[in-house]
C-alpha cells in the first residue's frame, strides 16, 4: 500500500489532483482511494487530500494514515502546517518552493533529520510559466513519478491526457508542459 | 432518446457520482430536488446529464426539500418512476413528506448521503439522518462504499418497483468517507444496467384518465389502522423481493449482497455490530487482531436497516461460542442506548446463546474511526468474554474528549 497525503489550500486543485492521480493508477489495475478533508472550506484555508494506493481492494476508511509521500503543494504551508505529522521514517517529501533545498530545510526544525528525503520543486512558477495561472496540482504529480519511479513519464502524460479530456486543448498542452517540467526540475 | 455514455470497465468515481449515474442508468423519469452538502453533487450531475441528453426525463428544481419529496410524490402518483436525494436538514425538513410517500405507497428512490443533523452545524458524517427515517415506513439500505452506492441505487428501483412491494426505498451511503472518496468503481453498460431495472409498471396512475383514483385520501379512525397494518406488513414481507433482486444482481455481476453482511462469524468469541463504511474499517481490523493476537472477532452488518432483519440477526447471534457483542450507533442516542443497541439487544432476548450486549457512540459528526479504537473496543469485549460479564459500563462513547462517559451497569453475572 502507498499512502499520499496533500497539504494544500482550498482552491489550488489537491482534490482534482488526487482524483486524477487515482484514475491514472486504477487504468494499471491497481485499486486507489482519493479524498479529502475540508468541510465547508473557503478558498485559501488549508486543507489536506489524501491517496491510497494498492493491489487489492482498499477497506480501509480511517482518514488519518501514515504517509509514504507528502505533498506540499503550497510554499507557506510547509511552515505552517504540521507537514511531518504521523509520517514514517521513510515518508518522502515533496515541497513547493522558490527557495533552494537547503535553504527551505535549514528554515524547518521538522525536516532536519529527514534532509535526503526532501524534494523541492516550484510548481507555483511552473504554473504560472505554462498554464497562466497558479495551478500547482498537476505539476507535483510530474514531481512524483520522477521521485517515486512509480511510472514513465510518457506513460503518465497519456494517462493524464484522458483525465483531462473535459478541457480544452490549450489546457491539456499546457498542463502536460507543466508534469514533465516538474518531473525534471524537482531536486 | 437519451444518449449513451461512455463508461469505463473500471471507473474511479466517487459515492456521488456513483449514485448519479445509477440515476442516470435507470432513465428517471422525474428528478424533483433542491440540493444539501454532501449529496449535492447527485442532483448536480444529474441535472448536466438532463442538461447534455443523457436523460429523457424531467428535473425539476424546487423551494426547499419539503418541495422536493412533495414533487416526487406528485410525479410518483402520476404515474413516473421518481427519484431525488437529500441529507442531513434536508432529509429533516422532507420527514413530513417521507410519511406521506411510504402511506401511499410512492416507490420513489431517495439517495441519502448521510451527514450529521444539527446543532451545532456540521456538514460531516453521521447517521442522525438515516436513524430519523427508521419510522417512516421506507425500506433502508445502506452502501458501505461507492461500489455498493452505485449497485444498491439500481437495486432500489427494482426492489421498490416490485408489485408485490411498492414501498419508497432509500439507499444510504456516509458523507465525504463514502460520497467524496474516488474509489475504483466497476459501473455496467447502460443498456445493461437498464435492463436489470426494467420499465417502470405504473399502478393506480393519475394519468390514466379512464381509470380515475384518488391517492393521499383522509381515513380517520375508521380506516387509519388498517392501512398502517398493511403497510406494515408490505415492509415485512419485502425480504423476499429484496433477496431476489440481491440474486438476480449476483447472477448478472458477481457481486453479493445480502441483507445482513457477516464476517469471520463461523468461530468468533465476540461480535461489532456497525453499519456503513465503518463496516469496511472494522472487518479490516478484526483480521488484523485475529492474525496477531489471535483475539476471535467477527462483524455483522446489517445492510438492510429497514425492514429491520430480526430473524437474521438472530440467526447470526445465536451461536455458543459468541459471548460478547458490542453495537455500534453513529447517531446521537437522545437519551437512550443507541438504537442499533436496542434493536439487536431485542433480536437477543429469544435466542438460546443470550451473548452479553454493549453500545457504544462513536463518529458523532464526521469524527475518524480509527483500526486501532476498533481494535481497542473489539479487545474490551474479549475482556466481557473472559470475565463472563460486564466489565465496563453498557453505554459508553468512543473517541470524544472530555471526562469518560457510560451509563448503566450489568446485573449478570457479575
Amino acid at each position: 500500500m502507498v499512502e499520499i497525503r496533500w497539504h494544500s489550500r482550498a482552491g489550488q486543485g489537491a482534490v482534482t489532483g488526487a482524483k486524477g492521480l487515482g484514475s491514472v493508477v486504477a487504468t494499471t489495475g491497481k485499486e486507489v482511494q482519493a479524498y479529502a478533508l475540508y468541510g465547508s472550506a473557503k478558498r485559501g484555508a488549508a486543507m489536506n487530500a489524501f491517496n491510497r494506493i494498492d493491489d487489492k481492494p482498499i477497506t480501509n476508511h480511517e482518514t488519518k494514515m501514515s504517509p509514504d509521500y507528502v505533498f506540499v503543494i503550497d510554499p507557506a504551508l510547509a511552515f505552517s502546517d504540521d507537514i511531518t505529522k504521523n509520517d514514517k521514517p521513510d515518508t518522502k517529501y515533496i515541497i513547493t518552493t522558490h527557495l533552494p533545498k537547503e535553504e527551505l530545510i535549514a528554515q524547518i526544525p521538522e525536516l532536519q533529520d529527514k534532509k535526503d528525503r526532501v524534494y523541492v520543486v516550484d510548481c507555483i512558477q511552473i504554473s504560472l510559466d505554462t498554464i497562466g495561472r497558479s495551478m500547482p496540482n498537476t505539476p507535483v504529480l510530474g514531481a512524483f513519478m520522477k521521485v517515486s519511479g512509480m511510472y514513465d513519464l510518457d506513460f503518465f502524460l497519456e494517462n493524464m491526457k484522458k483525465v483531462l479530456s473535459k478541457f480544452p486543448q490549450k489546457i491539456i498542452d499546457a498542463n502536460m508542459e507543466a508534469i514533465t517540467r516538474a518531473y525534471n526540475e524537482v531536486k | 432518446m437519451a444518449k449513451k455514455f461512455e463508461l469505463n470497465e473500471v471507473e474511479v468515481w466517487d459515492g456521488n457520482y456513483a449514485a448519479s449515474q445509477a440515476l442516470r442508468q435507470a432513465q428517471v423519469d422525474v428528478v424533483a430536488a433542491y440540493p444539501i452538502t454532501p449529496s449535492t453533487p447527485i442532483v448536480e450531475n444529474y441535472g448536466a446529464y438532463q442538461a447534455n441528453g443523457f436523460v429523457d426525463g424531467e428535473f425539476v428544481m424546487v423551494e426547499s426539500e419539503h418541495g422536493a419529496m412533495s414533487g416526487c410524490v406528485g410525479a410518483a402518483a402520476a404515474g413516473g418512476r421518481v427519484a431525488t436525494a437529500t441529507s442531513s436538514q434536508g432529509f429533516a425538513l422532507m420527514t413530513e413528506v417521507l410519511y406521506q410517500a411510504s402511506g401511499m405507497r410512492m416507490p420513489i428512490v431517495l439517495t441519502v448521503v448521510n451527514r450529521a443533523l444539527a446543532s451545532p452545524l456540521n456538514v460531516r458524517g453521521d447517521h442522525s439522518d438515516m436513524y430519523l427515517g427508521r419510522d417512516s415506513g421506507w425500506i433502508q439500505l445502506d452502501a458501505f462504499n461507492s461500489q455498493e452506492a452505485y449497485d444498491l441505487t439500481l437495486c432500489a428501483f427494482k426492489i421498490a418497483e416490485h408489485l408485490d412491494v411498492r414501498l419508497p426505498t432509500m439507499v444510504h451511503q456516509d458523507g465525504f468517507t463514502t460520497s467524496h472518496k474516488a474509489q475504483n468503481v466497476r459501473p455496467l453498460q447502460d443498456e445493461v444496467a437498464y435492463k436489470f431495472v426494467g420499465d417502470y409498471k405504473p399502478v393506480d396512475d393519475m394519468l390514466d384518465f379512464t381509470r380515475p383514483v384518488t391517492h393521499g385520501a383522509q381515513t380517520e379512525e375508521d380506516w387509519h389502522f388498517e392501512h398502517k397494518a398493511k403497510q406494515h406488513k408490505a415492509l415485512m414481507d419485502s425480504p423476499k423481493v429484496i433477496d431476489e433482486v440481491f440474486k438476480e444482481f449476483k447472477e448478472l455481476t458477481g457481486r453479493e449482497y445480502k441483507r445482513v453482511e457477516s464476517y469471520m462469524m463461523d468461530d468468533a468469541e465476540v461480535a461489532m455490530v456497525i453499519l456503513g463504511s465503518s463496516v469496511e474499517t472494522a472487518v479490516l481490523a478484526a483480521k488484523e487482531l485475529r492474525e496477531k493476537e489471535g483475539i476471535k472477532v467477527g462483524i455483522i452488518a446489517p445492510r438492510n436497516f429497514r425492514p429491520f432483519p430480526f430473524d437474521l440477526i438472530r440467526d447470526e447471534l445465536d451461536r455458543e461460542n459468541l459471548k460478547a457483542v458490542v453495537c455500534m450507533d453513529k447517531s446521537a442516542p437522545g437519551g437512550a442506548m443507541g438504537a442499533l443497541f436496542n434493536e439487536v439487544a431485542g433480536a437477543l432476548t429469544s435466542t438460546k446463546a443470550r451473548p452479553m450486549v454493549t453500545n457504544y457512540i462513536y463518529g458523532l459528526g464526521g469524527r475518524d474511526f480509527s483500526i486501532e479504537e476498533a481494535q481497542r473496543i473489539m479487545k474490551e469485549q474479549k475482556a466481557h468474554a473472559d470475565a463472563g460479564h460486564i466489565t465496563t459500563q453498557i453505554q459508553q462513547f468512543s473517541g470524544v474528549r472530555g471526562p469518560k462517559l457510560g451509563f448503566y451497569e450489568t446485573r449478570r453475572g457479575k
